[in-house]
């Protein structure tokens, strides 16, 4: 069954569109990212899949139903959108306990994802003097309480320090390979590339790509070769294709055997012979660079 | 709704604002009715009447309706300041069953220990002042007067707070409607001016604590008058929030 099934879906606020005729399915057993530049819309569709934001049209339904018919959502769906979004004066405990409590969930729960994601030890402090990555935490903790199948994560890795990306990282991956539906937003590729299995692309609000990494890397963008020799003006004049840079040569549309190949018979030494794979990040900038809201 | 109540329970419980609120109300509840007894029966010589005894120690009422509407306006609008509304509405996504969790749980809280500080003012009172006869009925009655007085102020803040979505706003606004506008309501001019001010908010809700009756109302239709603007304020936030993005 299809988790999450958006057909096309619009949000407009005033004259400016967030959201345009957005259909996509989000399915279970793997990591989808949402990707797209920040302003690109990825949050108001978070909001309007939770039944926070009303959509101006179109639909999306939460394993087939709209979010505000299902009996007890946070048994269905766990979703981390601000982490500071929480009132700072209550206790970590008291915080789940509340969120618990409102979806028949049992209090034993609460201490079971506390110790999930590592925050037993401060459960009865004041979640005010949570540092980010423990603010991160605890919302994980939230979105966990009612053991959903179904998992949403805004930009869960912002403003993390490389251990806490780490685990965010480990921990959907987890969630993923035990046959739940992630669906984690983020603006930045690299971190997508280390994260999804499959990609959702938005910019200014409209679908961009909806397709596997691996596709939409061999799809979008060309790996090349990089040459580096003493003697590189030589080379480029033996080989033509190559694109000149400063130190190195690029060149597209031939293998390192047919480059080497052609350096050996000639006598010239090489200082380097790279066949660089195509990055995500190139992908990505190629596909959004005309849909950027904010360029610099 | 027992899970949404349990929730509401456990939010409202947990936070310090609340504690805060409650105790200032209870205080001024007590510590108005002290002074004023005291201050009574000093200046008077002789002895105080039991109605008047009365009448002095719910004289806290005024003050901790502010308390009580604070208390009313921060369990809705410390969520939208926080942007923990969006948690509470992804647990309970049906908005009103949100709403009404809220409502049920402050009036509930609210009845309760306003009514208790209430009856511990009259206490206090009276053992300051020493009136020769008090009768316990009007007491009793006087207490949940000021109990459901002060619980319908709070209710107030409550639909301010829903309305305004901010808590200075909604705080503001609670003072002018509960304090100001009413002394003010009661400088109109005319037959026509008269009626209105005694219709407007507090004066009217007021006659539920004093027992005494103004020129149109009496103690419980002034106090359904009163219910009347409150109930306003809570739909008019409610058809807010059932539309608006979160």
């Amino acid at each position: 069954m299809t988790a999450i099934r958006a057909r096309r879906l619009s949000k407009r606020y005033g004259g400016t569109t967030a959201v345009a005729d957005l259909s996509f399915d989000v399915e279970p057993g793997r990591v989808t990212g949402f990707l797209g530049p920040n302003g690109a819309g990825k949050s108001t569709t978070m909001r309007m899949i939770l039944g926070l934001d009303r959509p101006s049209g179109g639909s999306v339904l939460v394993d087939g139903r709209p979010y505000h018919e299902l009996r007890h959502p946070l048994r269905k769906v766990g979703a981390l959108l601000d982490a500071k979004a929480v009132h700072g004066g209550r206790s970590a405990r008291n915080h789940l306990l509340a969120i618990a409590h409102s979806n028949g969930i049992p209090a034993s729960r609460v201490n079971e994802v506390l110790e999930t994601v590592g925050l037993r030890e401060v459960a009865g402090r004041r979640i005010g003097g949570f540092s980010l990555g423990m603010s991160q935490r605890l919302g994980i903790a939230a979105a966990l309480l009612g053991d959903p199948e179904i998992l949403l994560f805004d930009e869960p890795v912002n403003g993390l320090d490389p251990d806490g990306i780490l685990w965010i990282r480990t921990f959907m991956r987890e969630l993923a390979a035990e046959g739940r539906t992630v669906f984690v937003s983020s603006h930045l590729m690299s971190e997508m590339a280390q994260t999804a299995d499959h990609l959702i692309v938005i910019g200014r609000g409209s679908l961009i790509a909806d397709t596997s990494v691996t596709e939409f890397i061999g799809r979008s963008s060309q790996g090349y070769v990089r040459v580096r020799s003493p003697r590189l003006a030589e080379v480029a004049d033996l080989i033509k294709v190559g694109e000149p840079h400063p130190g190195h040569l690029r060149v597209t549309g031939m293998s390192t055997l047919e480059i080497g190949t052609i350096t050996a018979r000639a006598g010239i030494p090489l200082e380097e012979l790279t066949y660089v794979r195509p990055s995500l990040e190139a992908a990505y900038m190629e596909l959004t660079k005309d849909s950027l809201e904010y360029t610099s | 709704m027992k899970h949404i109540l349990r929730s509401e329970w456990t939010k409202i419980r947990s936070v310090r604002s609340t504690v805060w609120t409650l105790t200032v109300t209870a205080a001024l509840m007590l510590g108005f009715s002290a002074l004023l007894n005291a201050s009574a029966r000093n200046t008077s010589g002789g002895p105080i009447p039991g109605d008047q005894t009365i009448m002095l120690s719910l004289t806290g009422t005024l003050l901790a309706s502010l308390s009580m509407a604070t208390l009313g306006v921060l369990v809705i609008s410390s969520e939208y300041r926080t942007g923990a509304i969006r948690t509470s509405l992804m647990a309970v996504p049906k908005r009103m069953s949100l709403l009404t969790g809220k409502i049920v749980t402050f009036v509930a809280i609210s009845l309760a220990v306003c009514t208790v500080a209430a009856a511990g003012a009259i206490g206090v009172g009276a053992a300051i002042s020493q009136p020769p006869s008090f009768e316990l009925g009007e007491a009793a009655r006087s207490a949940l007067g000021s109990g459901l007085y002060l619980t319908a102020c709070g209710l107030f803040g409550l639909g301010l707070g829903t309305l305004v979505r901010h808590t200075p706003g909604a705080i503001v606004s609670a003072i002018a409607l509960i304090l100001v506008l009413p002394t003010i309501a009661n400088q109109l001019p005319g037959e026509w001016g008269r009626t209105v001010a005694e219709h407007f908010t507090t004066n009217a809700g007021l006659l539920i604590v004093s027992g005494q009756a103004n020129g149109s109302l009496g103690p419980w239709s002034g106090f359904a008058v009163y219910l009347a603007w409150v109930a306003l304020a809570i739909t008019a936030g409610a058809a807010l929030m059932r539309h608006r993005d979160a």
